[in-house]
């Protein structure tokens, strides 16, 4: 998937989450709903990787698909493997809390009522508990105090230190976090990640779901554009210095409309969920569009990175499942 | 921090004064509006037939008929404000000794089935709300539904029918046996009599608490934080435990106080079946009656137990919530 | 033309919603039903006959006869139907209550809202029935005072729901942009918050219902109603408890178990338009 001999942590591959719904306010008939289609992203050892979309277009549920906590009426496909193993539900079940860990975006993901020291433990009272709890706090600089204070008693940057221990409590292998700058300005986001560089150069692994690239090309390994539901490009941050380098039409396009790149926006939106155009999502608004661009078109490896367009000729993508530590 | 407490409680305190007043207001000139003319209600057609017209007077007097309502209203609240409440005309006594004795009979009743229901209906709703949609749910949900559709009354009647008419083995009215001197009665006996009204009242308010109970639990099963306890791996009981419990009980607390109003309701129709001589048998036979000093007095009462469990159920959530108990103090 | 993709999930049974207007659609038939059927027997229900009094279920009489000689399923049926109009006379005009005062609360500025907050407050603090009780004898016991004291008693939750739910609208973004792009408070009413409100008017309009024909008879039962030449379930079942300890048990039964059914359909009515109409659970 990229220039890399090191292990992989995470591999998802053609992940697709469809809802079931009704059709319209008064019909009866159910319909599914692709929000997530073909999905394939991974994240190998002391890399940050940034899922980069915009807001609302379906980014979050691949952290709830991932951990299994999709929501009553979902369906979802594809495989997912964790150190070269297969993601089964029990695994899943095993490994969240523990090896995998999240961190949300903000605080209503906290008990109100609980005092966010007891919340980091998860209401143990140990000593074992309590001690790393508290060295928790002290390396990201919560005192003493902070333990007993209730979620609504905490500023935003307390918050999402409080958040970060928890994840960590569990000695992770693999952070997912789900906007974790939200309405942050660069430098205070920028700052805030540092925690999650400082994790990854341990030889871990960082999902970050975003939708600031500004933040992802400052803070993360290699990026992964996310658009109407699909990756269409993976590739490193490298890449991103100049338009040539990167492959898909819509991370061009993506790079063009960076301030510091002439702030070119490109006509049109990103399609609704119902009106899926056939073939590649992209189509209705690309300059290249044709002919071959209406059917199935499948993820490619071109240089240190992936694409998913016709314009390209790559390898075919292979699964690293079984290679296990190499 | 104490200050603001007591500041709050005496607000409080003097609001539920004034809504009182109100209460007692409003009842009043209910049944000063009233077209039904006491004396029939009481004496009946037939003896006023052959009354003469001073015997009549006398008795529209003791009635209260022949003073202008407003008038009658502010000498009854001078005397209440001293605590007279005045005298009960149907049982020719101060209407406050009618109300001690009704009203303890009663709260052994309403007190057992606001105990037993609170704890039941809890139970019931927190275990429905967990397994929303699975079978314990739908026994619990259909369940509830059904008796929340039964009138109290009828439910007491079909208790009665089945315990004391086809079983025999609980009594069929009254809250001592018949026949027995106030002295010679145990306190079994008074447990025996009271056991299918509390009963009747228990079960009726055991299905609105659990269904309510159960949409808390349905909220807070579906919230972010569960949610995240999920995600770092938590089993469903410890996060019920942890969790779930602990964000239920504030609403559970003030939905139980709530519940005061619908028992007293519940009560006046119970005792009635079972001939059980509590306050709530005194009201409808004040009603009936038109015994307008004991109905006010009861009116009275009630509201105020009403209010008070409001004001309780209000501090208690100061107490227990930390978001008042600490205001809201950011670092 | 780029074609569009959704593809349909077949029903091979009902879905949820689907069966809820399924249930609707019962329950306003057998309601509808009960009620005619009742307004035609009301005849029927008064003939007495003292040759077949007394009479133990049967084919004949399946709901038995009373004291009197009447056929019980008529006088149910009957007595059920009044119910049934009442319930939702009283209920119809207690929503309305609620509408006007709630939106009244919110709308008119603070004072009028501490107005109709401490008076929301006064009428809830006396207990239901108690009320009901003090209302019926305040219009002289009788139809008339059932029903006003029905209307006048319900009317309290569902105004401090439908208080609470503009007073949000109010705060919300919407319909602040609104008002400030120069729309009207009218028009803003009736075309922001009415399509919001709307829903959950009706909801807990048609969830009066239940409660309605339960107060009402309760009431009628403890004298306070009806008279007893009309015979409303209330009537009915409070007459029924002298027999009741001669053994004669059909006489409370079966009506209350049909009292009881009716309001079970009321109120899955009532929750099957909910779960029609509530964005919340849409798409379950």
């Amino acid at each position: 998937m990229s220039c890399t001999n090191k292990r992989h942590i995470l591999e998802i591959d053609e992940l697709s989450v469809s809802f079931l719904q009704y059709e319209g306010k008064k019909s009866t008939r159910q319909v599914e709903l692709p929000v997530i289609s073909k999905l394939s992203v991974s994240v190998h050892e002391g890399e940050i990787v940034a899922v980069v979309g915009s807001s609302g277009s379906g980014k979050s549920l691949l952290a709830h698909a991932i951990l299994d906590l999709l929501p009553y009426n979902a369906k979802t496909s594809g495989s997912m493997y964790f150190d070269g193993e297969l993601l089964t539900r029990e695994r899943i079940h095993s490994l969240r809390g523990n090896k995998i860990a999240f961190v949300p975006q903000s605080t209503t993901y906290l008990d109100p009522l609980q005092p966010v020291g007891a919340q980091v433990r998860q209401s143990r009272k140990d000593p074992a508990s309590r001690q790393r709890q508290r060295e928790l706090f002290g390396r990201y600089k919560l005192g003493q105090g902070v333990d007993e204070k209730y979620p609504f008693e905490c500023s935003g940057g307390m918050t999402r230190r409080v958040l970060l221990s928890c994840a960590l409590m569990g000695d992770p292998e693999l952070i997912i976090a789900d906007e974790p700058t939200p309405g942050m300005d660069l430098a205070l986001a920028k700052q805030s990640m540092e925690d999650f560089r400082a994790f990854a150069d341990e030889g871990k692994g960082v999902l970050l779901i975003t939708h600031d690239i500004e933040l992802a090309l400052e803070v993360a390994d290699r990026i992964a554009v996310f658009y109407a539901g699909t990756t269409v490009e993976e590739a490193p941050v490298a890449d991103f210095a100049s338009q040539e380098s990167l492959r898909h039409p819509y991370t061009k396009a993506l790079w063009r409309a960076l301030p510091q790149n002439g702030f070119t926006p490109l006509p049109g939106v990103q399609p609704y969920v119902k009106d899926m155009p056939e073939g590649c999502p992209f189509g209705p608004r690309c300059s290249r569009y044709s002919k071959n661009c209406q059917g199935e078109i499948p993820m490619q490896r071109v240089g240190c990175g992936t694409v998913r367009c016709t314009l390209y000729q790559g390898e075919d993508l292979a699964v690293h499942h079984h290679h296990g530590t190499s | 921090m104490l200050k603001k407490n007591l500041l709050f409680a005496g607000k409080n305190l003097i609001r539920m004064f004034l809504l009182l007043f109100a209460v007692s207001i409003a009842t009043f000139a209910l049944v000063a509006v009233s077209p039904i003319d006491p004396l029939q209600a009481n004496v009946g057609q037939a003896a006023l037939g052959s009354m003469s017209e001073e015997q009549k007077e006398k008795l529209r007097s003791y009635w209260g008929a022949d003073t202008p309502p407003v008038e009658r209203y502010v000498n009854w609240a001078k005397a209440a404000l001293r605590g007279d409440f005045g005298t009960s005309l149907l049982y020719r006594q101060p209407v406050m000794n009618v109300i001690g004795v009704k009203l303890a009979n009663s709260l052994f009743l309403m007190g057992l089935a606001w105990v037993i229901s609170g704890l039941l209906g809890f139970v019931l709703g927190v275990i429905a709300g967990v397994y929303k949609g699975r079978w314990p749910d739908r026994l619990i949900k259909g369940y509830s539904l059904v008796i929340a559709s039964t009138p109290a009354f009828w439910l007491a009647l079909l208790l009665l029918l089945f315990f004391g008419v086809w079983l025999k083995v609980l009594p069929i009215g009254l809250s001592v046996p018949i026949g027995v001197e106030a002295a010679g009665v145990t306190f079994f006996q008074r447990v025996r009599h009271a056991i299918l009204p509390a009963l009747t009242l228990s079960i009726t308010g055991i299905s609105n608490i659990t269904l309510h109970t159960r949409e808390k639990m349905i909220e807070i099963m579906d919230s972010d934080y569960v949610l995240f306890a999920r995600a770092r791996g938590e089993k469903t009981g410890k996060i019920i435990f942890h969790h779930g419990l602990r964000n239920v009980l504030l609403p559970a607390m003030t939905l139980q106080f709530a519940s005061i109003s619908e028992i007293i309701g519940g009560s006046v129709l119970v005792e009635q079946v079972f001939s059980y001589p509590g306050l709530g048998q005194a009201a409808v036979a004040a009603g009936t009656g038109s015994d307008v000093p004991l109905l006010m007095g009861i009116t009275l009462i009630t509201a105020a137990m009403v209010f008070l469990g409001n004001f309780a159920a209000n501090l208690l959530y100061g107490a227990v919530d930390p978001r008042i108990r600490r205001g809201g103090g950011k670092v | 033309m780029i074609r569009k993709k959704s593809q349909e999930a077949s029903p091979v049974r009902l879905n949820e919603r689907q069966k809820a207007r399924l249930w609707l659609a019962v329950s306003i038939l057998f309601l509808a039903g009960v009620a005619v059927a009742g307004y035609f027997c009301r005849e029927a229900a008064l003939v007495t006959d003292f040759s077949r009094k007394n009479i133990a279920p049967c084919f004949q009489y399946p709901f038995g006869t009373d004291w009197l000689g009447r056929n019980m399923f008529y006088r149910t049926l009957t007595g059920l139907s009044m119910s049934i109009l009442i319930g939702i006379c009283a209920a119809g005009v207690s929503a309305v209550m609620a509408l006007l005062l709630g939106v009244s609360a919110a709308v008119f500025g603070k004072k009028v809202d501490a107005v109709i907050s401490f008076f929301i407050d006064t009428v809830m603090g006396i207990p239901h029935i108690l009320l009901l009780i003090l209302i019926s004898y305040a219009m002289g016991k009788g139809l008339k005072g059932v029903v006003v004291g029905v209307a006048l008693t319900h009317w309290c939750s569902l105004a401090r729901l439908i208080r609470g739910e503009v007073l949000a609208l109010k705060q919300r973004e919407y319909i602040q942009i609104a008002g400030k792009l120069g729309q009207s408070r009218l028009k803003i009413a009736r075309k922001h918050m009415l399509p919001h409100l709307l829903p959950q008017f009706l909801v807990g309009l048609v969830l009066l219902f239940p409660h309605a024909i339960l107060h009402e008879s309760s009431v009628t039962f403890l004298g306070f109603g009806l008279s007893s030449a009309q015979p409303a379930i209330g009537v009915i079942l409070s007459e029924s408890m002298t027999y009741l300890i001669m053994g004669k048990w059909w006489l409370a039964v079966f009506p209350g178990v049909m009292l009881v059914l009716t309001v079970v359909l009321f109120d899955l009515g009532g929750s099957c338009l909910k779960r029609l109409l509530d964005p919340n659970s849409v798409h379950q």
